[in-house]
């Protein structure tokens, strides 16, 4: 029998461009402050998960970098990898072990150091990450090219325009702009992103999310070892996985984000939640929106909106505070920013933090069920995790 | 100026000011330009250039040089492979044959690439799609022409190409039918 596994502490440094630290620096920001949370220290940590895309950073081998630099070297570690959605799968790998039996105390650390290299090279090795030889090597997509591919389809079948894409723009930089944590907390309207220059036609650069620095930590306990160290714990009730071909090509009709679909199916059948009314059973939801059509084909995968009427919860304002569900109070990859491997731990943070009541004012959800959704896509649909987090025990564990 | 262009005069610059900070107190410092946070400009330069094998689908590629776009089928199942490969995870005993792919399909999306990778900046912004052949089978790949012609659901067609500057073969969609955006 599986055991339950809550999270006991969080820390998040700041998103952005971060040339004053390096990658350990930036990682110890957040671990210092998820050790300190759960008050443990150390010593008392059984297995250490890095999730690191990496690539564009100079540390090969980033997790005993900062094992070392933040004396935890001797411990169990490894790294993870699931292109954007790395830091979920890093907490799926921790939290298996604390289900398990092999651990009681795990943590997991998401660290991304993109601003190591230039621009066009970060551009390069994301369009990279897809099928590099057969989708890559002579056609030189992009990662907004990639998404651009279902925006387009979407569009014209559905009549979204490219002004509802920027009002999930409009909305993420919304709430970021009271998220001190974000890489760039300020609004920005419709027209500002309207008149962006197009990355990827019909994508825009206020359409995307940048390209961040950024750590996330979480320290995550087994049932007995959490119920010592916290009176609020917060649960990872469920967690659904799935993955997508490789090349884009082999996608049926670029209007459904089909892995998104997969692994909500997944994790709303292991908490009992019926997909076409999900909406009703969570407080708030963080989705993938590391570009705005990501958002919208989300919303449709989870249950939020039917097939084809993703855009019309954004264009109709569902998604803000008081609306049919909110989502990205944090301010999405968008606003929050995208440091690849934190951003699923960033997410995590984000849950915990929110669902006891601690965050910012203007944008705290207000928590009725206790519980919350966090959607994490890794490359153009390539993974993708849905995390349910709860506030209350998990009844079949 | 093309991205590339850009992106050596940035570099350039970069190593200039390096060179004078070598130069002056023996360190290889670069600032950021907001914050003034120091940083070491690295010393070492990696050069990636990959080295892949095609041996057991080196039938695609004789096919382009014989103007032919190849996919493999798997004997026992029918399934048809492209990009084309040679084992049938669905029958792991059988074969595969090679098969000449349909030239004739329908433009499901597309995208212009404004923003281009490093090693695609010296080229003009490209138009990428992705076609449905009328066996089925989706192609990803640059579609000629004027993109603010193009529409979901056009005909298009594939052809082989040369791609220059590189001077290699490769394949294209081509557009079949006049359409405006609007039409």
């Amino acid at each position: 029998m599986a055991r339950n596994v809550a999270i006991v502490g969080t820390g998040i440094a700041k998103y952005g461009v971060r040339n004053d630290v390096n990658i350990a620096e930036l990682a110890w920001e957040a671990i210092k402050e998820a050790l300190a949370e759960a008050g443990v220290e150390g010593k008392d940590i059984d297995l250490i998960v890095v999730g690191n895309a990496g690539g564009w950073s100079s540390e090969y081998l980033p997790g005993i970098v900062i094992a070392e630099y933040s004396g935890l070297s001797g411990k169990p570690i490894y790294r993870v990898e699931a292109a954007c959605a790395t830091g979920s799968a890093a907490i799926k790998a921790a939290r298996d072990a604390i289900a398990s039996g092999e651990a009681d105390i795990a943590l997991v650390v998401g660290v991304e150091k993109m601003n190591e290299s230039p621009t066009p090279i970060v551009v390069e090795m994301i369009g990279r990450a897809g099928n590099y030889f057969w989708e890559f090597e002579n056609f030189g997509l992009t990662f907004p090219g990639y998404y651009a591919l279902y925006a387009t389809a979407y569009m014209s079948e559905y009549g979204a325009t490219e002004e509802d894409l920027c009002m999930v723009a409009v909305k993420n930089h919304y709430y970021a702009s009271f998220n001190p944590k974000a890489h760039f907390p300020r609004r920005i309207s419709v027209e500002q992103c309207m008149q962006s220059r197009y990355v990827a036609w019909p994508v825009k650069l206020l359409d995307s999310s940048p390209i961040s620095d950024g750590a996330a930590a979480v320290v995550l306990a087994s049932e007995d070892v959490a119920k010592k160290l916290t009176d609020s714990p917060v649960w990872i009730e469920a967690i659904g996985a799935a993955s997508d071909t490789s090349n884009l090509s082999k996608r049926p009709d670029f209007l459904v984000h089909r892995a998104s679909l997969w692994a909500a199916e997944r994790a709303f059948k292991k908490a009992g939640i019926p997909r076409e009314s999900s909406f009703k059973y969570f407080d708030f939801a963080n989705v993938h929106d590391a570009f705005t059509i990501a958002e919208v084909l989300a919303y449709e995968a989870l249950g939020f909106a039917k097939w084809g009427e993703g855009y019309k919860l954004i264009r109709e304002e569902q998604t803000y505070k008081g609306g049919l569900i909110p989502v990205n109070l944090d301010g999405g990859l968008k606003a929050k920013g995208h440091p690849i491997g934190a951003t699923g731990v960033g997410m995590a943070v984000e849950h915990v933090r929110q669902l006891q009541g601690r965050v910012e004012k203007e944008r705290q959800a207000d928590i009725k069920v206790g519980r919350s959704l966090a959607h994490n896509v890794g490359g153009t649909g390539h993974y993708a995790y849905v995390t349910i987090y709860s506030l209350s025990k998990p009844r079949n564990a | 100026m093309s991205q590339r262009r850009e992106m050596e005069e940035f570099l350039k610059q970069v190593e200039s000011f390096v060179n004078e900070m070598k130069r002056s107190m023996g360190l290889p410092l670069v600032f950021d330009q907001k914050t003034g946070a120091a940083m070491w400009y690295d010393q070492r330069e990696l050069r990636l250039r990959f080295t892949i094998s095609i041996e057991r689908i080196r039938k695609f590629f004789e096919g382009l040089t014989q103007g032919k776009i190849l996919a493999t089928r798997c004997k026992e199942t029918g399934t048809i492979y492209f990009p084309p490969q040679v084992d049938c995870p669905d029958a792991p005993n059988s074969e595969v044959e090679w098969i000449e792919l349909p030239r004739e399909g329908t433009l499901l999306t597309f995208t212009v690439i404004n923003v281009k990778p490093f090693s695609f900046s010296h080229y003009e912004d490209y138009v990428v799609g992705v076609g449905k052949l009328e066996n089925g089978v989706n192609v990803l790949a640059w579609v000629r022409g004027d993109p603010r012609k193009l529409r979901r659901g056009m005909k298009v067609r594939l052809e082989v190409v040369k791609r220059e500057p590189e001077g290699y073969l490769t394949y294209e969609w081509v557009p079949l039918e006049e359409s405006s955006r609007e039409g």
